[in-house]
This record gives C-alpha cells, sequence and structure tokens, in this order.
C-alpha cells in the first residue's frame, strides 16, 4: 500500500505548488527559478517512485471527492506504473529547462503558467491511476483543458487562438468516444470501475464496437491518421517546454488508455483489431514522416515526427495484438516490448528536441528553418546535445530510438508462423514500410539538425545567438543522457516492458534477455539475432581512434584554416545553401501525391520574380473542410428557427405545449 | 570467444584496411582496360593515400568539430562493418554485437555523419551533395535491409555468421527470393558505393556529382580517410555479397590452416566481383540524377518481390 500512497501525495505536491504560484502571479524569478524546479523535483520522485511499484504488486485506493457514493477508484499496476515512469521522468526534464525558459511573461501571467502546467502534470498522473471510467474521464478532460489553456499562453495571436481550438474540438470528439467506449464496455451494468469492466463478457460485435469507440477515442489524443491535423497546429502554437510535455508525454496517455481498454479490459480479442491498428498505425508513421521532411518550420518538423513515432508505437501494439489472438505469447511480447521501448525513446529524444527549439527561439527568435542557420557556432551546448537527440530521433545505433526499431524488426521477422496466411503475405510489406519509414525518419533529422544548426548563418542576428542557459542546459543533458544510456543499456528497459507484457499478453522476454547477462541483447536466443550496444560503441570508438592513430602515424603535413574551397567560387554567400524548402524537396516530387501542392513559378518576363510552394495535408481539404461546410449548414438551417423576438420563441413553446397534450391524450 | 576466433577477427580486420585500396585499384584497372584506356598501376590508390596523407590540410574557416571527427566516425564504422561480416571466418567476437539490421544502421549511421558534415560548412555543394545523398540513403538503406531479411527469413536469424553459415551449409536448393534479393543487393550496392549508373566517382562535375560534392572540402588527411573508408565500403558490401550469395569457401573452423585456405578464395572472388563491377560500370550509362530514385525504388521493389516470393513459395 505504500507505493501509490506516495505517489497520491507527490501529485498533492504539484497540484500544492500551482496553487502557491497564484499568490505571486507575476513574479517570475520566483515561479520560474523556486517553483519549477520543486516541481521539478517532485517529478523525479515520482518517476523512482513508480519504477520501485513497477516491480511490486498491484496497489489500491480510493479517492472520496467528487459525486457523493461515487469515490474515484485508483490502481497501480505495472502498466500504470510504466506510464508514471514516463511522466516522472519527462516532467523533470521539463521542469528544469522551463526554470530556465520561462522569463517573460508570456501572455499568460507565469503565475497561472505554473498552476495550468502543473495541473496538467497532476492529471496525467491520475489519468493513467484511474482505475474506473468515471474517474478517468474526469482526469483526461482535466488532462485536456489544462494543455489547451497552456497551448493558449500567447492567446494574443489570433494564429495561436486558432490552433488551440482545433486542438480542443478534436480532444472532445475524442471524449465523446471514450464515453460511448466505456458506456458500452460496462453492459449495462451501471457499474463503471475497471474491476466490473474486465470480468464483463462482450460477444464479437460489441467488444468491437467497444474496440472502435477506444480506438477513435485514444486516436484522437495520440494523432493517428486521419486525427492527426491537431498536432501540426498546436504543437507550433504553444511554449517549447509545454510542446515537449505534450508530445513526449501526453501523447503516451493515449497509448496507455489504448493499451488498457484493448489488452486489459476487453482481453486482446479479434485478430482484425489488431490490423486496424496496424494499417492505421503504418498510415500514421508513413504520413507523418513524409510530410516531417517537407516542413519548414522546426516545431511543424517535430510535431509531425511525433505523427510519425506514434505511428510506430501503434504499429507495435497491432502487431501484439495479432499474436495475442493466436496465443503466440513470446511474439507478442516481443512485439509490445518494442512498442513500450519507442513509448520511453520518443519520450526521451522528442522532449529533448522539442526543448532545444525552444533554446533556439529564445535566442534568435526565430521558428521558420529558412531564417536559421549556423548555429553550431554561437550556441555550442544546446547544438551538440540537440545532436544526441536527432541520433536517437534518426534510430541510429547505439542509441536509444534503434533499440525500438530493432526490436520491432525482430519481431517482425518472425511471424511466418502465422496460421493466417493473408496475413504472412502482408508483414513483408509492413516490413519494407517501417524501413522506409526509419531511413525517411533519418532525412528528416538530417534536415532539421543541418539546417538551424550547420552552415552559415542566414540572418546577421544569428551570430549573437546565446546559447542555453545553466538551468536549460540540465533540462536538455537529463534527456541526450536518458538516449544515451537507453542505448546502451537495453536490459534494464526490457525489464521495464517484461512487467507490462506481463500483465498485457502473459509473456515476457526478461528470462530469455537475462540467461545471456547485461549487455547482450537477444530476446530470441543469441543464434537468431543478437545486438550489444556497449560493444558496438567500444568498436565504432575503437575504430574511429585506430583512424585516428594511423593519421596520426602516416600524417607529416601540416593543417591550416582557409576560406571555403566551393570548386574555387569565392562569391559564395550564406543564401546559396539548401533552404529547407530545397532539401525537402526530392522527397517532395518522389511523394507527390500525398500532398497538396500549390506552386507559383516565375516566368521569364516578371520583374519581380518570386517563387512560392505551399505544402498542405489532403486531410484537412479531404476531410475536415467538408465536415465543416456541412456543420455550417446545418447550422444555418437551425439558425432559421431563431428569430431573436420573443412572441416566436413564445409560440414555439405553445406548439411544444400542444403536441406534448396530444401525445399525453393519445 | 576462443583465442582462434580473436585471430581470425584480428586477421579480418587487417585483410580489409589493407586489401580495400587493392580492390578500389583492381576495379579501376579494369575499367580502363575496358574502356581501352591506359590502366594505372594496381596499387594507384595506395600511392594516392600516400600523397594525401603528406598534403596540407586545409580545414575552412566555418567549420565546427563535426566536420573533422566526421572523417574518423565514417571510417570507424566502415572498419567495424568489415569486422562483422564474416569474410574469412563465421567464428567472430564482434559478430555479436551487431547483426544484420545494426549493420544496415551502421551504415547510416556514417552516411548522417557525412551528410551533416558537408552542410557543416555551408556552401552550395555540400548541402546539395548532402540532400543528394541522403536521397539515394532513404531508398538504399530499406532495400539493403529487405534483401538481407531474405536471406535472413530462409535462415532464420538475422545475426551475419549464422545466416552465412546456414545458406553454406545447406544442400543446394535455387531460391528465387534469393536471385531477387542478389538483383537488388547489385544495384544498391552501385548506388551506395557511388558507382556509375548512379553516380560517377571520377567526376566533379557540379550537376552530376553526389559523394564528390559531399567530400568537396575536405583535403589532405582527412580526405584521405575519407578515400580510404570509400574503398572499406566497397570492400565491405563485395564481402556482403559473397558471403551470402556466394558463400562457399569460409573457414568454419577457426584453424589456422582453413583460414588459410579461405584467403585465396576470397581474394579470387573478389577479383572475380571486381571484374564484373568494372564491367557494369562500362555499359551502363550515367543517369540523370532525377531517375535516380526511379532506380533505387525498383531495387527496393525487387527486394521487397523476393520476400513475397519466399512467403509464397519457400515456406
Amino acid at each position: 500500500m505504500i507505493h501509490i500512497d506516495w505517489i497520491l501525495v507527490l501529485v498533492g505536491g504539484w497540484l500544492a505548488l500551482g496553487i502557491g504560484a497564484l499568490f505571486t502571479l507575476h513574479n517570475t524569478g520566483f515561479v520560474a527559478r523556486r517553483l519549477f524546479p520543486a516541481g521539478a523535483l517532485i517529478g523525479l520522485a515520482l518517476a523512482a517512485v513508480s519504477l520501485d511499484a513497477a516491480f511490486d504488486t498491484p496497489e489500491v485506493a480510493q479517492l472520496v471527492i467528487g459525486l457523493p457514493g461515487l469515490p474515484m477508484h485508483l490502481r497501480l499496476d505495472g502498466l500504470s506504473a510504466f506510464f508514471l515512469v514516463v511522466i516522472g521522468a519527462g516532467a523533470f526534464g521539463t521542469s528544469m529547462f522551463s526554470a530556465g525558459y520561462f522569463r517573460t511573461g508570456e501572455g499568460t501571467p507565469p503565475g497561472l503558467m505554473c498552476l495550468e502546467y502543473h495541473v496538467f502534470l497532476a492529471a496525467m498522473a491520475m489519468v493513467v491511476l484511474a482505475d474506473d471510467g468515471y474517474a478517468f474521464m474526469v482526469m483526461w478532460e482535466t488532462m485536456a483543458l489544462s494543455s489547451f489553456f497552456l497551448v493558449t499562453a500567447n492567446h494574443r495571436v489570433p494564429a495561436v487562438r486558432h490552433a488551440a481550438y482545433l486542438y480542443l474540438l478534436i480532444a472532445h470528439i475524442g471524449a465523446i468516444a471514450l464515453l460511448l467506449c466505456f458506456g458500452v464496455l460496462q453492459a449495462n451494468t451501471g457499474d463503471y470501475t475497471f474491476a466490473n469492466l474486465r470480468a464483463q463478457q462482450l460477444g464479437p460485435v460489441w467488444s468491437s464496437i467497444a474496440f472502435g469507440f477506444a480506438v477513435v477515442g485514444f486516436g484522437a489524443k495520440a494523432g493517428l491518421v486521419p486525427l492527426h491535423v491537431w498536432l501540426p497546429e498546436a504543437h507550433p502554437a504553444a511554449p517549447s517546454p509545454v510542446s515537449a510535455l505534450m508530445s513526449a508525454v501526453m501523447l503516451k496517455t493515449a497509448i496507455y488508455g489504448l493499451l488498457r481498454i484493448s489488452f486489459d479490459l476487453l482481453h486482446g480479442g479479434l485478430w482484425w483489431w489488431g490490423a486496424v491498428l496496424l494499417a492505421l498505425g503504418l498510415a500514421s508513421a508513413l504520413l507523418g514522416v513524409v510530410f516531417s521532411t517537407v516542413q519548414t518550420e522546426m516545431k511543424r518538423l517535430l510535431a509531425y515526427s511525433s505523427i510519425e513515432n506514434i505511428g510506430l508505437i501503434v504499429t507495435g501494439m497491432g502487431l501484439a495484438l495479432i499474436f495475442r489472438s493466436y496465443t503466440m505469447t513470446t511474439l507478442a511480447a516481443l512485439a509490445l516490448t518494442a512498442a513500450l521501448v519507442h513509448v520511453l525513446a520518443h519520450a526521451c529524444f522528442k522532449s529533448l528536441l522539442f526543448l532545444g527549439t525552444g533554446a533556439v527561439l529564445h535566442a534568435t527568435g526565430e521558428r521558420n528553418l529558412g531564417k536559421l542557420g549556423g548555429l553550431m557556432r554561437s550556441m555550442p551546448w544546446a547544438a551538440w546535445l540537440m545532436f544526441v537527440g536527432i541520433l536517437g530521433g534518426s534510430g541510429l545505433p547505439p542509441l536509444a530510438g534503434f533499440i525500438s526499431e530493432w526490436l520491432l524488426l525482430q519481431s517482425f521477422l518472425f511471424t511466418t508462423a502465422l496460421p493466417n496466411s493473408f496475413l504472412n503475405m502482408l508483414i513483408p510489406l509492413v516490413a519494407a514500410a517501417i524501413a522506409l519509414v526509419a531511413a525517411l525518419a533519418c532525412f528528416a533529422m538530417v534536415k532539421f539538425f543541418g539546417v538551424i544548426f550547420l552552415g552559415q548563418p542566414r540572418e546577421e542576428k544569428l551570430r549573437k545567438a546565446h546559447d542555453a542557459t545553466g538551468f536549460e542546459r540540465l533540462g536538455l543533458a537529463w534527456f541526450a543522457a536518458g538516449v544515451v544510456a537507453m542505448g546502451l543499456f537495453p536490459v534494464p528497459l526490457i525489464d521495464l516492458a517484461d512487467r507490462v507484457t506481463q500483465i498485457l499478453v502473459g509473456g515476457g522476454l526478461a528470462q530469455t534477455v537475462h540467461a545471456n547477462g547485461w549487455f547482450l541483447l537477444a530476446p530470441m536466443g543469441v543464434e537468431r539475432a543478437s545486438y550489444i550496444p556497449a560493444l558496438f560503441l567500444a568498436g565504432v570508438a575503437a575504430a574511429t581512434l585506430l583512424g585516428l592513430l594511423i593519421a596520426r602515424r602516416l600524417y607529416r603535413g601540416t593543417s591550416r584554416r582557409a576560406p571555403a574551397w566551393a570548386c574555387g567560387y569565392a562569391g559564395t554567400n550564406a543564401r546559396m545553401q539548401d533552404t529547407a524548402e530545397g532539401f525537402g524537396q526530392p522527397i517532395r516530387q518522389i511523394f507527390e501525391p500525398f500532398f497538396r501542392t500549390t506552386r507559383h513559378l516565375p516566368t521569364p518576363f516578371d520583374t519581380r520574380p518570386y517563387y512560392r510552394v505551399l505544402v498542405e495535408d489532403r486531410f484537412w481539404h479531404g476531410i475536415y473542410l467538408p465536415v465543416a461546410r456541412l456543420v455550417d449548414s446545418a447550422a444555418r438551417l437551425v439558425g432559421r428557427l431563431q428569430q431573436g423576438r420573443i412572441s416566436i420563441y413564445l409560440l414555439y413553446s405553445f406548439v411544444t405545449l400542444m403536441f406534448l397534450l396530444m401525445l399525453v391524450r393519445l | 570467444m576462443s583465442v582462434a576466433g580473436i585471430v581470425a577477427q584480428l586477421l579480418e580486420i587487417a585483410l580489409a584496411l589493407a586489401a580495400a585500396p587493392l580492390l578500389v585499384g583492381w576495379v579501376d584497372q579494369w575499367r580502363a582496360r575496358l574502356q581501352n584506356k591506359s590502366a594505372p598501376p594496381l596499387l594507384q590508390s595506395y600511392r594516392v593515400l600516400r600523397k594525401l596523407f603528406h598534403k596540407e590540410s586545409v580545414v575552412a574557416d566555418s567549420a565546427t568539430m563535426l566536420f573533422r571527427i566526421a572523417p574518423y566516425v565514417k571510417f570507424g564504422c566502415m572498419t567495424l562493418i568489415c569486422a562483422i561480416v564474416p569474410t574469412l571466418s563465421t567464428d567472430l567476437p564482434l559478430a555479436t554485437a551487431a547483426d544484420a539490421i545494426a549493420l544496415v544502421g551502421l551504415l547510416a549511421l556514417a552516411r548522417t555523419f557525412l551528410a551533416l558534415a558537408a552542410m557543416d560548412i555551408g556552401t552550395a555543394f555540400g548541402t546539395m551533395g548532402a540532400r543528394r545523398d541522403m536521397l539515394v540513403g532513404f531508398l538504399a538503406e530499406p532495400a539493403l535491409l529487405m534483401t538481407l531479411f531474405s536471406a535472413s527469413l530462409i535462415t532464420r536469424s538475422t545475426s551475419l555468421a549464422n545466416m552465412v553459415e546456414s545458406i553454406a551449409h545447406r544442400p543446394f536448393a535455387l531460391e528465387p527470393s534469393l536471385a531477387f534479393a542478389g538483383i537488388a543487393f547489385t544495384m544498391v550496392s552501385l548506388a551506395e558505393n557511388a558507382r556509375v549508373p548512379v553516380d560517377n566517382p571520377a567526376t566533379h562535375l557540379e550537376l552530376t556529382m553526389i559523394h564528390e560534392a559531399l567530400i568537396l572540402e575536405y583535403s589532405g588527411r582527412h580526405l584521405a580517410m575519407m578515400e580510404w573508408a570509400a574503398a572499406l565500403k566497397l570492400f565491405a558490401y563485395s564481402c556482403i555479397g559473397l558471403a551470402l550469395f556466394f558463400p562457399w569457401g569460409l573457414a568454419q573452423s577457426g584453424t589456422p590452416l582453413a583460414m588459410i585456405i579461405a584467403m585465396p578464395v576470397l581474394i579470387f572472388k573478389l577479383a572475380i566481383g571486381g571484374v564484373a563491377l568494372a564491367l557494369i560500370e562500362t555499359v551502363s550509362a550515367k543517369m540523370r540524377i532525377f531517375r535516380v530514385p526511379e532506380f533505387l525504388a525498383t531495387a527496393f521493389l525487387l527486394a521487397v518481390i523476393g520476400l513475397l516470393v519466399h512467403q509464397l513459395l519457400e515456406s
């Protein structure tokens, strides 16, 4: 009983910090330098307690708040503990960064910002602890609302308000779907505790309907295609620490919910559920990564990359569902472990990258990739820490992103034993798509880092950009260390994921992995596949040093600095470098059907020639705008009833009364 | 981890480092002969390396640390690849550190460093080269992974040593999937090693160069490391191809005798492979850069078809 009490105390601490901030509403220094670091330490403690709790037996608690006779049930098991670790660790780094980030008021007063921020953190923690539909929905909505207010921090900018509204709208479509989902799950018993939902044996039709609602509800929050449109709007609008939290942590609560409902409450279910998740995940991954390569705004690029990563996670979950429905426990555990490891890896590197864009934004005031460049020299700390982040985000060995990709590809490779031949045929195609997504992610990350930090500064002011401050460096370094540590020592990660897979699919990889010691990752036996990240890094480092030694040994000349060669052309300037548009151009050409492109090309006779290209999402024009127009015209039809004259309304009341009376008489 | 394994491992690394420029020289010589030119001596690439190591290294004013370490990182990655590919023996201590997927990851790591280093200076050529190289890479890498997967589906393993060993030990059987994979692999190797239909290692024409644009700013010892690393890459690709599609003659046991036999077999196979590469380069024309994605997409599709064929016919 001890862990959950501690966690509740810590969550209470967050709330207390937030409420405390209300008393110093405009004291930026106090709120930033004192309250945010305190919140960061609470996050660290939360991560530590949950890490310990993950390896312990489940615990329950009840909170007697809310409606009378309807207490909030809470439960802490391996699955909740896993996601609490993500929340706690993410909160630590992000809060530390925020301590250095919030310097001037960003529209919302800092004290209020602090309250919203900590309520958001607390709500996320409570979402994963909730053990009944009622508590879950209350916390889910608190999370959505607090993050909505965080997104609108700069509410004086119309684009920010617009983005936040879109976010709120889609969040509520999702919330309605979740309400309906819980309604179906309780099967007319009227009892919404998860224990009761778990005990219901729904038929295939009703359980499929519940699953469908869950996919829509959590998909809207996670950003699955086609409900992804709010992400690239809301992330750039929010302050960077908020984008980091939303992208790295809040999207994961949706993954948690989907895992909880489909694996735990619905017990796995039918094979085609897995196929649905697989298809949605792959579509999101492919669309997200292709769009992220053509973006010209740094936070939009990262937002699309989040869609891609969520897609990969959902793909792993889908595969695990397929395996589970055929009771292939080890393979299901492998696929699910891949998804869970990716949850951790993505939380780390995406926080790092979003926070890094915050540092860049503060230093330069620019978010447009076309006006950045060359920041490696003026911001070495931010640049080198983010370098770790992009290597992790590209899924390159020996860092964190590669572990999950490796596990995911392994689980695809050993699927040939599926009894369903249709699925067997599909699996290689899916593996090919995953490989393509991984390679494209590398393209996007190279573009992101190269255009911001490398080359020559595209604007004069960039030469004087100041580096990240102490607290900001601490936050960035925390996540960078996470990316490296998780990449080099995957076995503890597998242990943690094992606690979850034991609950969800009834098996895990910890035993097979442990048989080979602490460094070697061989989930299916060494002869099948093995990967030793530490040895790998040692090998690359040793060979690199060997190269240095050889060069030293053979080398007798000198080294000097000179202007760049550039084939002897002396007049190069910063504007001759590839821009973000230029770098993404090949992808735009190859994947042309994905985009809705409008181009303006100059003609030879233009006196002021200009080139403009606008790349948009087809979903926005194909689905959202028609629906919006439909709603608009429906509203106009209904609006005819509304005449604004009291006599007309009295007439309506009278007619209704007559109608009801007739109805009663009949 | 046996002593013989460690010996084999060191021997492999030494062989790769020493013989990689020789392979480049061999290919160049044959290409010149096939094109009716007077051929450079076999040891020309060593001379080039020696010349570069003795030259002054000029680093652009705007270069950061990244630019200077990239050649060494690339060299390190390529050396490790040569170490994990079973060229002489399948009993390699480093082979457990990285399997086929990690091998592709290593190639991607080297490519990422190189592309970023090219963007570091901030010239038009550097960024253009980086973009083009990433374009080749994002199609070539998945294609390579799929060809390796075709082999791992047959052998039920992604560990390179096990894959090679079980392919070599099987009774001879025609595997259509391996044929598809082989063609795809050849196409990918041409693209990845900047060979003629995709790129020309002997050009500095702005419109067409890919790899040369990337390393345009390097000189002296940095360029030497780059050239050596490129030679290692060609060597590694040749060895992967030979090991997967012609795995005969590898030392099964770690005895010195077996390895002494394996060495000439490997050299013979590499010599044949080098001539084949020169022949391909001679009979094909360099394609426009806009056609490269099509070429690589074909390779990718062939590799995926190989996987499907395996699922249909062979499982």
